[in-house]
């Protein structure tokens, strides 16, 4: 079962796609499978169904919200300073676009082995959120899909009945995200007091672009 | 390559409240009916006292527990898994514990191995036990079978309270072994309520298996197909019953299972008996297990004393740990970015995915039979909503 195995046979069968190896440093020693969203499909069913994969139980499927971020790196340049060639550092900043991803756990209940892991991400936060459902795939992605839906907005294509799993339907919101705010009050309140008018005064400060947090505290 | 090879009993994308037939009533079952197990909804629209469509409403127990794991330490986040399934406590914090080994490549000593699986076996037996009458006491059967089980399962509870303190919210493992070592005496009274256990096995078959009532209530009931199983999803009991045979304890080894030996038992049918048979089997084999490891317990530690409570920061990477739940496969997936909290943390809900093929069991049947049937999958709301 090497990875990288799996990742040229899928290559060789599926017409058009590259898939991407994502290291994982922990000790655990997971490494995933990165499929782009528009060959997904025809690579979950290609391990679902290969002779050698066998890949029918998607166990667990679920999102991880990246918002965007500024990594600095310490690189080593060569300058001229005074007409001398010196070794220096500089802090290079590179901006990563914010993304949501989702992961599915596969193994296989025939051959009794993995898990295998596999990801795929969205273009953006906003607007780009769409990514096809593995659903038609695998049954069990159903309420797992509509979990992620729910929870951190990702727009799943070929779901047979994507809606709200947890929150209410008229909720507009997805709490997982890592920038959601509460709102002010979950219910409507006439004259808001105490604990729901602090929050919306904290919520107007932060808006006003002051020090957050202050306002609100108790 | 095609999808249609996906087994899909439903998918009817028709909104619920379009105008159909006259005749179709639509019911809402639960929150608060009291076959639901705590507060879970069902809509189910009937063609006289059949079962034409269901749809499960969710999200009444829901506090979004994995975002508050996310704002907290790692080991803050272990009493509040106890709150997951709270009839399983002791399973639940092994998940945890387990994928949080994975993660930070955390090795168990041998004597934590061991308690931790005597714990999680009274935890399954207790479990089983209970369930069982529960599924009887929603049927009708009111009292007796639940009441036999209570009472074996309030043993079970004593020896948990004697042991961690508490009954239920037992928070007992560690990252890297188990909170506190047993009492003086607390293995000798473990070793008599198990070898009472079988006692009330024989008791509780001979009540049950083959009352005439109860098969008639259950066999050829909710049947849930081999493919649709594997499919969908599907664990623990509620998939052996239909002829998967897959037990993590056997297919992972983790832990120490592989020095014991155990059966899995398997259903043929995958209808509501089969559920209720396969449950009561894997009580005895349960039995055996513990049996073998109370036998064994040996000297030592009972936490990897290279362990660092406070202040404990994984690598950055991530893990997905799992066990063999007495609800089926309990995992949970940890991102760490290297900070003192998980960037994310999922816990994969044996209970909410196990319902994923409620509507499939129940369409065509009556109105009695789905609470036969929801109470066969074995859910707590506290574990499908989190």
């Amino acid at each position: 079962m090497n990875l990288e195995t799996i990742k040229s046979e899928i290559e060789a069968n599926v017409p058009g796609c590259r898939l991407e190896i994502v290291a994982n440093p922990s000790p655990s020693g997971q490494h995933s499978l990165r499929t782009g969203a528009e060959h997904a499909v025809a690579v979950a069913v290609y391990l679902r169904d290969a002779e050698d994969l066998r890949f029918d139980f998607c166990s667990n499927v679920t999102g991880i919200d990246w918002p965007s971020r500024e990594l600095s790196e310490k690189v080593k340049v060569r300058k001229l300073v005074d007409g001398v060639e010196q070794e220096g550092e500089e802090v290079r900043k590179t901006t990563l676009s914010g993304t949501l991803e989702v992961v599915y756990h596969l193994f296989s209940i025939e051959k009794k082995h993995g898990p295998i892991t596999l990801r795929m991400r969205t273009i953006d936060r906003d607007a780009g959120v769409h990514l096809p459902s593995l659903t038609p795939v695998w049954r069990s992605a159903e309420l797992q899909e509509r979990e992620i839906f729910d929870l951190f907005g990702v727009v799943f294509d070929g779901h047979p009945d994507l809606r709200r799993l947890l929150m209410w339907p008229g909720f507009t919101d997805h709490p997982m995200r890592r920038d959601y705010v509460d709102p002010d009050d979950y219910e409507y309140e006439p004259t808001a007091h105490d604990e729901v008018l602090r929050r919306a005064q904290q919520h107007r400060s932060e808006a006003d672009g002051e020090h957050p947090g202050k306002a609100g505290e108790r | 390559m095609s999808t249609a090879t996906v087994p899909t009993a439903h998918f009817d994308p028709e909104p619920m409240t379009k105008p159909s037939k006259e005749q179709l009533l639509e019911l809402s079952m639960g929150p608060q009916h009291p076959s639901t197990h705590g507060v879970f909804r069902m809509k189910v629209v009937l063609d006289g006292e059949r079962v034409v469509r269901l749809k499960p409403v969710f999200g009444y127990l829901h506090r979004n527990h994995e975002k508050i794991a996310e704002s907290e330490t790692y080991l803050g986040s272990m009493p509040y898994t106890d709150r997951l399934d709270y009839m399983c406590s002791i399973t639940n914090n092994w998940a945890y514990a387990l994928a949080v080994e994975k993660l930070a490549g955390i090795q168990v000593p041998e004597r934590a191995e061991y308690l931790r699986v005597i714990t999680g076996e009274l935890t399954r037996l207790q479990n089983h036990a209970c369930l069982i009458g529960f599924l009887m006491q929603d049927m009708g059967s009111s009292g007796t079978p639940l009441m036999y089980a209570f009472r074996e399962r309030e043993k079970i509870l004593d020896l948990f309270e004697s042991l961690t303190g508490s009954r239920m919210m037992c928070n007992y493992m560690r990252f890297g072994g188990c909170r506190v070592d047993m009492p003086a005496g607390w293995l000798d009274q473990a070793r008599k309520i198990v070898a009472d256990f079988p006692r009330f096995l024989d008791e509780y078959e001979q009540l049950l298996v083959s009352n005439e009532i109860l098969m008639d209530r259950t066999q050829e009931v909710g049947v849930l197909s081999r493919e649709l199983a594997v499919s969908a999803g599907i664990s623990g009991p509620m998939a052996r019953a239909s002829g998967v045979d897959y037990d993590i304890r056997k297919v992972d080894r983790y832990s120490i299972y592989d020095r014991f030996t155990f059966r899995v038992p398997l259903g043929s049918h995958g209808d509501v008996y089969d559920r209720f048979m396969v449950r009561l089997l894997e009580m005895r084999e349960s039995v055996g297990i513990l049996q073998q490891a109370m036998r064994a317990v040996p000297a030592g530690p009972i936490v990897d004393p290279k362990m660092k409570i406070r202040g404990f920061r994984p690598r950055p990477g991530e893990a997905y740990g799992r066990i063999e739940a007495p609800k089926g496969e309990l995992g949970f997936y940890l991102v760490s970015d290297g900070s003192p909290n998980p960037y994310r943390y999922r816990v994969r809900p044996p209970s909410l995915i196990n319902l994923t093929v409620l509507e499939d069991l129940c369409l065509g049947r009556n109105v009695a039979d789905i609470v036969a049937i929801l109470g066969s999958i074995d859910i707590v709301l506290g574990e499908v909503d989190r």
